[in-house]
């Protein structure tokens, strides 16, 4: 995915990557140090938290917790990679959009996912894709992060039920 | 136990610490949208928030504005003097009336103890306390929570001594009981005449003297000097009070460590803390502004919703959205 996101942008040059809090942010975190490692470049990252973007806040009631969002230079102008774990309506990326639309004006933004499990409900497609699935809407993907979960995996789970497969 | 604050934020003694963590926490994530070019989210687009002051302040309410302009929250400002109240019209007709106009929160500010609740009991917009008579000013007290956890990384265990007219303050009340609930030791220190006859009640240790109170404490909370309410002769004079209780330079220089140097405004300066102490290295009363407006935004967004606790569970549910 960091070699595609790199062609995608024509190498390093005003490239700014940002993860979707909260396991996004982890992600985007190994594709840049695995950037670096290849290109010995610098990658500003960045987090943005969709919370208070999410287009259901005025019917879900209860209020989700927000976490930190951090962008760390000015986005006019730059090539901004938005990095999540799983794809599935696209709402989180409509309100990613519109979040960073807030910060300024990039030349252009991409989209890069580990998991694209189908099942969109807006216009809204991946540049850089890790794999796509074919589950089913009771389905639920889990992306776990090192950083977070104490390994890197990828779960496909039943809702409301714990058991892995 | 439910972490849900409930329809109103009336005071903070009803409240448990893990309840005033969780307005902490909240709170920090907003800081960052007052630092953006464009200070706004979307988050309460279409609210309409009605700001009822019936008492003169400018921090508080413009802190309450901001934080609703910066959710994109329409708000009304609404002062006693120039409306229909200075007509003789009561505290309920007058929140009924602006109810029946479709709004979705009232933030009230009145010069008597309960008035926040007693609206809040009566209506069904959601209530905010931003001050009631000498009773709670809740907003205040997690601000100035956020602020010291901010200074110090922790509120467990600091010694926090409020200084001055507790006995006219809501905002001492709201300090005494969050610090408690969230692990502080809690002292004050005044004039016996500006203390409440109850205050072995509240569970704090009474400091005669200002030197004492500066050699035990990690941060001092000075309370203004309620010039308005002095009519009853409660200090022989504001020169004499500067000598005996005013936070000088010199009187902090003595103590044992930095003492972090707060104050809810506004300051008379010369009187219960001097101008070298409010502009000092130790003063963190402009980071109080700050973070004011962070924490009611973050009061709006959680009473705006219900439980943040079950919310976990189902933004979990649809993590993959």
């Amino acid at each position: 995915m960091a070699d595609e996101i790199l062609e995608l942008n024509n190498g390093t040059e005003h490239l700014v990557i940002v993860g979707i809090q909260r396991r996004g942010v982890q992600l985007a975190a190994q594709i840049v140090s695995l950037i670096t490692e290849r290109e010995g470049a610098d990658v500003p990252q960045g987090a943005l938290d969709i919370t208070l973007y999410r287009d259901d806040l005025q019917t879900v009631g209860p209020r989700p917790v927000v976490g930190q969002t951090r962008i760390p230079v000015d986005l006019d102008g730059v090539n901004v990679v938005i990095v999540d774990d799983v794809l599935y309506t696209g709402r989180t990326i409509r309100a990613a959009l519109d979040e960073l639309a807030d910060f300024g004006r990039p030349a252009r933004i991409a989209l890069a996912v580990l998991i694209d499990r189908g099942g969109r409900e807006l216009p809204i497609q991946p540049d850089v894709v890790g794999k796509t699935i074919t589950i089913q809407p009771s389905q639920r993907v889990d992306v776990l992060v090192e950083e977070l979960d104490g390994r890197n995996a990828v779960v496909v789970a039943e809702r409301e039920s714990e058991a892995g497969t | 136990m439910t972490l849900s604050l409930g329809k109103d934020l009336l005071g903070l003694e009803a409240l448990s610490g893990e309840q005033i963590k969780l307005i902490l926490d909240t709170a920090e994530p907003f800081k960052e949208i007052s630092l953006r070019a464009i200070k706004k989210v979307p988050t309460l687009r279409g609210a309409t928030i009605v700001n009822l002051f019936f008492e003169a302040s400018t921090r508080t309410r413009v802190s309450f504005e901001f934080a609703e302009k910066r959710l994109s929250a329409d708000a009304v400002n609404v002062a006693a003097s120039g409306s229909s109240v200075a007509k003789g019209e009561t505290l309920v007709d007058t929140a009924r009336n602006l109810e029946a106009m479709k709004i979705d929160m009232v933030v009230i500010r009145h010069g008597a103890s309960g008035a926040a609740q007693f609206l809040a009991e009566r209506i069904d917009s959601n209530v905010i306390n931003a001050g009631d008579g000498t009773h709670e000013h809740p907003t205040q007290g997690l601000l100035d929570l956020l602020t010291l956890r901010d200074h110090f990384g922790r509120i467990e265990g600091l010694k926090v001594c409020i200084v001055g007219d507790v006995l006219h303050s809501r905002v001492a009340r709201s300090n005494i009981w969050g610090l408690q609930k969230m692990g502080a030791e809690v002292a004050v220190c005044g004039p016996r005449s500006l203390l409440p006859n109850a205050i072995d009640d509240f569970g704090v240790t009474v400091f005669r003297r200002v030197e004492e109170a500066i050699e035990w404490a990690d941060a001092l909370n000075i309370l203004r000097l309620q010039l308005e309410r002095m009519t009853a002769g409660y200090i022989p004079s504001l020169r004499e009070y500067n000598r005996v209780f005013g936070v000088s330079r010199e009187r902090l220089e003595r103590a044992p460590r930095d003492v972090l140097i707060l104050h809810p405004g506004p300051m008379n300066r010369g009187v219960e803390i001097d101008s070298d102490v409010a502009d000092g290295p130790f003063s963190v009363i402009l980071d109080q502004v700050t973070n004011g407006v962070a924490v009611r935004m973050a009061v709006l967004y959680m009473l705006s919703g219900g439980n943040p606790q079950l919310a976990v569970r189902s933004a979990a549910g649809s993590a993959n959205a």
